[in-house]
């Protein structure tokens, strides 16, 4: 029988290299966004309006994917949005990370009064529908990036938490913290150089998943309206518009749906190949 | 004995969080900025005609007062009155959920249709280049949320192929015989095949796009937990007794090999649920999820609290009876 596990590994590396690349050329728009993308995305010309894209009759080169219907520029407004949707991925993921696992450490590791407190909150917290919980959150402190980020931070400290206690739990049961214990450490010390380091890769690989997350999470608030502006170049936005008009101009909501589809998939595809990377039974 | 115990805990967990959510959601809208009543009130309106409103809705008082009526009218299944739709709650949410619950029961049957498929093919074809297939398409079918999937279906089969309804929950030209909110069913009960058949068409779309994403998960695992079994000495055994292997599969492996499935199924269909409400919204389909949207955009207070403790106590119901089946579907809980 050949050996399963290079197979997998093969195809495992495949992944972290095909979603890595995708994940890179996003970052690059979003870094160079105001040198490479070929108009101003804001820019609105009435007399160029739905323009289609490049290889379809009537395009004009000069917009390669084409015009909305105010006449602004599809891939110009997909560049710059890829600013938007990483900030939010980045930022977002990161202070959910933190707060998760904060609070999943220190139920995991004290147990006893702090974990029956911690826990009934993320079962609370897992009665309500996210979606609806986000556009509730939204409605209420207001709509902009950083709203976004805090309605993420406060909806999906949950998934972080859920893991980090569990894995806590488990290390807290290892031969290196009884002695760590024995040896007089404080807890805090415990927790913060014995535990912490062992619970990282998990927090890394849940990192990743997470900005997937972030990113469509943003998206779905622009889909109802009530992420940054309608004005502003958001993929959601551009997607809300496209699906409006979807009968006269279909590139307008095509082109920015396919890029949010490879860049969730890739920060998918990514978090789970980094879970294979550091699960020891594979590696 | 351990059972009864473990189950008065989970009720009473249950309770809890229930409690916990109403009090959540009840505190968070009472900070929404702009006043409900100020928009219902026609342009004219003076500051008197606000107060007098306003203390009509009780929303004059303090807010834990406002709490304690509310949550003592909850107790009796009173939900007060929908600011923007001037009805009372319970009667508007008890009219969408039936909707949203066909919706959600339809997509979890897709789901587990898809998933087992999936899941059986690949064990029956391993170690070929179906196989892999299947597991790419998992990959990328549970790495893409429903949101995502359901405008790729508006795309296909919407627009490119338009063979699917992609807006609403029945066509509006047909006239509707029904008594209850559960279309669905109740068209079968009264043999109206043609009501039937358009409305899973309106369906279609939407419930596929969330069973993709829970489809994948359950191909996954099942697949994973067919294939472990597939290496157990009693399955080995039917194998050398000359049955045939498809028979080995789904009569020796797979009953041994559904219950962390089944588990999962029911933690994945309180998501599934909540993913309702932004496909909903997405497909123009008329149940309690699209009610919701409308109703954060209204600031309409009563009704927000109604449907999101509905949702909750929904959720929470699924995962008291997932529990539940749980502990008697395995021996080592039940004999305990």
């Amino acid at each position: 029988m050949p050996d399963g596990r290079s197979a997998v590994k093969r195809r495992a590396s495949l992944r972290l290299w095909l979603s890595g690349s995708w994940l890179a050329l996003v970052a690059l728009a979003a870094l160079l966004a105001p040198w490479i993308a070929p108009h101003d995305p804001l820019a609105q010309d009435l007399f160029a309006g739905r323009l289609p894209p490049f290889f379809a009759a009537g395009a004009d080169p000069a917009y390669l994917l084409g015009t909305d219907s105010l006449g602004r520029d599809v891939l110009s407004r997909i560049i710059h949005g890829a600013r938007i949707a990483l900030t939010v991925a980045l930022m977002a993921g990161v202070a959910t990370a933190l707060l998760g696992s904060l609070l999943g450490l220190l139920a995991g590791y004290l147990r006893g009064w702090t974990d029956i407190v911690i826990s009934r909150l993320v079962d609370i917290w897992m009665a309500f529908p996210p979606v609806l919980f986000a556009i509730l959150l939204i409605a209420v402190i207001g709509t902009g990036l950083t709203s976004i980020i805090v309605a993420i931070v406060v909806i999906d400290w949950t998934r972080f938490c859920r893991v980090v206690r569990a894995e806590a739990m488990n290390q807290s049961k290892m031969d290196y913290v009884a002695s760590a214990t024995i040896a007089g450490q404080g807890r805090a010390s415990i927790l913060w150089r014995e535990i912490g380091p062992n619970v990282l890769p998990t927090i890394a690989a849940l990192l990743t998943l997470e900005m997937g997350i972030a990113v469509i999470v943003e998206a779905i608030l622009s889909f109802v309206n009530l992420s940054i502006s309608t004005d502003a170049p958001t993929w959601g936005g551009m997607i809300a518009e496209g699906r409006t008009s979807i009968h006269q101009a279909w590139w307008v909501l095509v082109f920015p749906l396919v890029v949010l589809f490879l860049t969730v998939l890739s920060f998918s595809q990514l978090g789970e190949g980094l879970k294979d990377r550091f699960d020891p039974v594979l590696r | 004995m351990i059972l009864l115990r473990a189950l008065l805990t989970r009720l009473a967990t249950t309770v809890v969080t229930l409690f916990g959510a109403a009090v959540i959601v009840f505190f968070v809208i009472r900070v929404v900025p702009g006043n409900p009543i100020a928009m219902m009130l026609p342009p004219g309106a003076t500051d008197e005609d606000i107060a007098r409103l306003s203390a009509h809705y009780g929303l004059d008082r303090s807010i834990p007062e406002q709490f304690a009526i509310w949550f003592a009218g909850v107790l009796h299944g009173d939900f007060g009155a929908s600011i923007s739709l001037r009805q009372p709650v319970m009667p508007l949410v008890l009219g969408r959920l039936p909707a949203t619950l066909e919706l959600a029961i339809f997509a979890l049957v897709l789901a587990v249709m898809i998933g087992g498929a999936a899941a059986l093919t690949g064990t029956r074809l391993r170690n070929t280049r179906t196989e892999a297939a299947i597991d790419i398409a998992n990959g990328v079918g549970l790495s893409v949320p429903d949101f995502l999937w359901a405008l790729v279906l508006i795309l296909l089969f919407g627009i490119l192929v338009p063979v699917f309804h992609i807006s609403g929950r029945i066509s509006p030209s047909a006239d509707l015989p029904f008594v209850t909110q559960f279309y669905v069913f109740e068209s079968i009960l009264r043999l109206r095949f043609d009501l039937w058949w358009d409305l899973l068409q309106h369906m279609f779309m939407p419930a596929l796009a969330l069973a993709i994403p829970l489809a994948a998960i359950i191909g996954q695992l099942l697949k994973q937990s067919l294939k472990e079994t597939m290496h157990l000495d009693y399955v080995v055994l039917a194998r050398t007794k000359g049955y045939a292997e498809n028979k080995v599969i789904v009569s020796e492996a797979l009953p041994n090999a559904v219950l962390p499935t089944l588990t999962l199924i029911g933690v994945q269909f309180t998501f599934l649920i909540g993913g309702t409400v932004i496909i909903e919204r997405l497909f123009s389909y008329e149940g309690l999820g699209n009610m919701a949207i409308d109703a954060v955009i209204n600031r309409d207070l009563p009704l927000i609290q109604g449907i999101v403790l509905v949702f909750a106590l929904l959720f929470t119901v699924v995962n008291l009876v997932v529990d539940m089946t749980y502990a008697l579907l395995n021996p080592r809980l039940r004999h305990a």
